[in-house]
């Protein structure tokens, strides 16, 4: 049996599990959606602080608390950090942004930063990556390898971030086989893997071979391993992180989000008195975004092509939504020759041609 | 619809109401003595945690599902000692057992959440799952699936033909009369609130061992709470929790088919998301809504607590 006290610091342990040091060096703290995990968004947030720790060795200490829900228990949070000694916090989910700059003009002195916002001051910075640009990549092996000329989609919901990953995952892959069409189930959940191991199964079963997903668990990959035992043109693309782990033979690559270089660097500039404010937006070029290993099974041009064609979109020759880009109902949203601006990429909110699902209205 | 999608509908459906099945009916049996025990969510969770662990460490999920019952048993004799050996308030208890147990699970699962297990074969029943279209359906599953039909079948004969659950429904509907004829209320309620928290502890070991082979932090996703739902709607029969679970799995799978088929339709994908909720909760009030029944066959003492002394 477990005595009462026992069970309360369980219970402590589990709810404030967070990392305190003691010591003069520049505390930096960072505000977790959901729990840190072994993969997927805040996983790789984790590993950003990791780095960043390690880069900048005795002059930070990083605190960190997970699982913070989006709304007033933010802000509440991050008032905890920096009256707990942080001098820089780092808010990791959209639904942070109103909280950390009402918190942000009542500390002006500290430093704040939000991912995937637009809310910038004169302490607040924010910054995203282009996750799009390797959604392309894994959309141009994904049409090269398909045998049904069909690649199933599992997402979350239809914000522009998750319709700029199936809209550049369908680009790429018609940008080497035309015939090829993109199917989407939306699971309307960030996290249940129930459901998107069941909508990774629906469309294997509807006749996707190539399956990747813009939702946090590994179920989608782990569902897809599991089919490819019996068929082995069936592969997934991961998401967030590399879950090679949970498919080894069928995880052909995958978009993974790398923050240690840019907390690094941002960190820095505020220890040293100069920074200059962050509005950033980086991709391969910045070192942002990073395609997982590549799984042995893709063919050598195949694998050629990959390569050239992301030194092409680091080097700015090549964009995933180069025109002309065609909406799924026929509308040319960016004019040949053109590429499709910031802001356009920030208000998606349409299907391109390609993807044979309808969206769901708003 | 083609015959070998039919068959995948039904195949998957079959899958995804199993852990609602075998959680509901043990939610049932409790419920059916007098306690509400509100905590399956929690319980569920500590089932799948504990399921994970012990198979990570053994290799046999058997011996898994068996550590997920023996944990989720732990849990329902924790509630079973609030509620009914202390009178604690049996709805706040429950409520706190569910947050308690999805945090503890969360605390004990820390260092599983990087394994995977393989996933399981299914075990074919000779013959039958021979049956085209059918066969794969009815007969390619997991033995837990086999399990939730015995289930049903046992709880069913449990409480409406065995001596015993006449005894367990009379202390559900009227402990002082069972109490004064000699029957022990509250070491029969005991009984069934353990009953109840061994199968939400199955019912998350499905999720964990078999359903999608990981652990991961609030991966029971709220299923604790919609075979609580389940059973009330079901107005406490055993047969229709079945239905219920079975409608709001092939909700889902099927809204997902239509999504995934690539056919152009103009529903938004969250009425489709929604439709499970709504089409499991209209049916079965459609086919439970005569009075008579309800009265019938909800325990009257049902939340109650029961003082053998007053």
């Amino acid at each position: 049996m477990i005595s009462p006290k026992s069970v309360l610091t369980l219970i402590g342990g589990a709810v404030a599990s967070t990392v305190l040091l003691a010591g003069n060096p520049t505390q930096v703290g960072f505000v977790y959606v959901s729990p840190v995990g072994d993969a997927g968004w805040t996983y790789q947030h984790d590993l950003g602080r990791k780095e960043m720790e390690k880069a900048l060795g005795g002059q930070v200490t990083t605190k960190f608390v997970e699982n913070v829900p989006e709304g007033a228990d933010a802000e509440r949070v991050i008032r905890n950090l920096i009256t707990g000694g942080a001098n820089i916090v780092f808010t990791t989910s959209f639904g942070y942004m109103n909280p950390t700059e009402k918190v942000s003009r009542a500390f002006p002195d500290k430093f704040f930063f939000h991912a995937t916002g637009y809310k910038t001051g004169k302490n607040m910075g924010v910054y995203n990556a282009r996750f799009y640009e390797g959604r392309y990549l894994c959309g141009v092996i994904a049409g090269k390898m398909t045998k049904s000329n069909v690649a199933g989609y599992v997402a979350a919901f239809p914000i522009p971030e998750v319709l700029q990953g199936i809209n550049a995952f369908t680009q790429g892959m018609r940008s080497v086989n035309p015939k090829a069409e993109v199917r989407v189930i939306w699971v309307n959940a960030w996290f249940d893997p129930g459901k998107e191991r069941e909508a990774a199964l629906t469309l294997i079963s509807q006749g996707a071979d190539m399956i990747t997903h813009h939702t946090d668990s590994t179920a989608v990959v782990q569902a897809a391993e599991e089919k490819h035992k019996a068929n082995k043109n069936i592969y997934a693309f991961s998401y967030h992180s590399d879950m090679s782990k949970y498919g080894p033979t069928a995880q052909l690559t995958g978009t993974t989000h790398l923050w240690g270089d840019f907390y690094t660097k941002v960190v820095k500039e505020v220890m040293a008195g100069t920074w200059k404010g962050t509005n950033l937006w980086g991709g391969f070029k910045e070192g942002m975004i990073k395609l997982a290993p590549l799984n042995p099974a893709i063919p050598a041009d195949v694998k050629a092509l990959v390569e050239k064609e992301q030194k092409e979109i680091a080097g700015g020759k090549r964009h995933p939504f180069a025109g002309p880009v065609v909406a799924q109902d026929g509308k040319e949203k960016v004019a040949k020759g053109k590429n499709m601006t910031d802001a356009e990429l920030g208000s998606m909110d349409y299907y391109v041609q390609g993807v044979a699902s309808t969206l769901p209205k708003k | 619809m083609q015959p070998s999608l039919l068959s995948a509908v039904i195949f998957a459906t079959l899958v995804a109401g199993t852990p609602l099945i075998i959680t509901a009916l043990g939610e049932l049996v409790t419920e059916k003595s007098g306690v509400l025990n509100l905590g399956a969510e929690g319980i569920m969770s500590i089932g799948a945690v504990a399921a994970f662990a012990v198979t990570v460490h053994t290799g046999s999920p058997l011996l898994g599902v068996l550590a997920g019952m023996g944990a989720g048993m732990a849990m329902g004799l924790i509630f079973a000692v609030a509620s009914l050996t202390f009178m604690a308030n049996q709805v706040a208890s429950g409520l706190a057992l569910s947050i308690f147990g999805v945090g503890l699970a969360a605390f004990i699962g820390k260092p599983y959440e990087s394994q995977a297990l393989p996933s399981r074969e299914a075990i074919n029943v000779p013959l039958l799952h021979k049956i085209p279209v059918l066969g794969h359906a009815f007969f390619e599953h997991q033995a837990l699936v086999y399990f939730s039909w015995a289930l049903l079948a046992a709880v069913a004969w449990f409480l409406y033909r065995s001596r015993t659950g006449l005894v367990l429904r009379a202390v559900g509907e009227a402990p002082v009369a069972a109490h004064s004829v000699g029957y022990n209320v509250v070491r029969i309620r005991y009984m069934a609130v353990l009953f109840g928290g061994a199968m939400a502890g199955v019912g998350g070991a499905f999720l964990s061992v078999f359903y999608t082979p990981l652990w991961v932090e609030g991966m029971v996703a709220g299923r604790g709470w919609i075979s609580l739902a389940l059973v009330v709607f079901a107005t406490w029969r055993p047969m229709r929790v079945m239905i219920g679970a079975y409608l709001f799995g092939g909700a889902m799978i099927t809204q997902m088919f239509v999504q995934g088929s690539g056919i152009h339709l103009n529903i938004p994908a969250q009425f489709l998301s929604a439709l499970p909720y709504a089409a499991t909760v209209i049916v079965l009030v459609l086919i439970s809504r005569n009075k008579n029944t309800i009265r019938l066959n909800s325990p009257a003492s049902l939340g109650q607590p029961f003082s053998p002394e007053a």
